[in-house]
């Protein structure tokens, strides 16, 4: 029986952005991958702060990181939000499937199953 | 918030070999005989319903009789569609903001007699996934939107513009 999870779409990822800064920083690796340095340069936040709301960010699923020589560049990363959507898909993908073989299925559907009393807890 | 369109909708659609009028039944009057029991409710899972007309719930109801709202019927017109809100958020939690709240549009396109074309739609994703990220914080943000869309470009793999 399938039953929602986050799958890492929670608490953690809303916390990660109520933070202003680190909302301001998501928003500039939103626009475009950068280094440490040059997100330090932008914006008015120390480089170790910068480092720190990084790794918040990182650990949300929020932003990846790659070295590039003897930088490390981040970006925002794409399967956080896609995450949700290809859940979502899946969902109706086995929904369509279930929904086809109900309404082939042998038998006149005039009969549908119908909570008894929709208005009231049973 | 004023995200526009900013995360690609969901489209899927199944032909089913009913007629339209029977394909708009099983799908709404019958949604518990063929729903694969996703469910939101740690209680369990019973079934879960769409109330017929505009305005009607659509729930999940457990064992208990406890019962988690999904969302509402927005548009009524069968056998031809039936347009749902979807206030699940990305946290999969029961919103009751309509402005948060993605939309789930279902068209049932005769193709024959005894063939059905069924087409779904789950659209305005971003809605759900910024609410959630986001919060009341940030509503009428409008740099929002236009995060939302270079993060749509990216998730999709398209170019992004450099940064004017």
């Amino acid at each position: 029986m399938g039953t929602y999870q986050p799958n890492g779409i929670g608490p953690e990822a809303i916390g990660a952005l109520g933070d202003p800064t680190r909302r301001l920083i998501f928003e500039t690796l939103a626009a475009g991958p950068l280094a440490v340095g040059e997100l330090a340069q932008r914006l008015p936040v120390s480089r170790p702060a910068v480092s720190q709301h990084l790794r918040a960010l990182k650990e949300a699923g929020l932003v990846t990181d790659r070295a590039a020589g003897t930088r490390r560049i981040y970006q925002v990363d794409p399967s956080g939000v896609a995450r949700l959507r290809a859940y979502l898909d899946q969902i109706w993908e086995d929904a369509l499937a279930a929904f086809k073989q109900a309404a082939e299925a042998d038998g006149d559907p005039a009969d549908p199953i119908t909570p008894s009393n929709t208005t009231e807890e049973s | 918030m004023n995200a526009q369109t900013t995360l690609p909708a969901i489209r899927r659609s199944v032909t089913v070999n009913v007629p339209v009028e029977k394909a708009f039944a099983v799908f709404t009057e019958s949604f518990a005989t063929w729903w694969p029991k996703h469910h939101v409710n740690p209680n369990g899972y019973e079934g879960a319903y769409i109330e017929p007309g505009v305005g009607g719930r659509w729930f999940e109801r457990a064992p208990d009789g406890s019962e988690c709202d999904w969302g509402r019927v927005l548009g009524w017109d069968p056998p031809h569609r039936v347009l749902l809100s979807w206030h699940l958020n990305g946290e999969y939690d029961y919103d009751p903001n309509p402005a948060r709240a993605s939309e789930v549009e279902v068209r049932f396109i005769a193709e024959g007699p005894t063939t059905t074309r069924v087409e779904l739609v789950h659209s305005k994703l971003e809605r759900a996934v910024g609410g959630a990220r986001l919060g009341e914080s940030v509503a009428g943000d409008t740099g929002w939107g236009w995060i939302m869309e270079r993060y749509a470009d990216l998730v999709d793999g398209r170019e992004l513009a450099p940064l004017a």
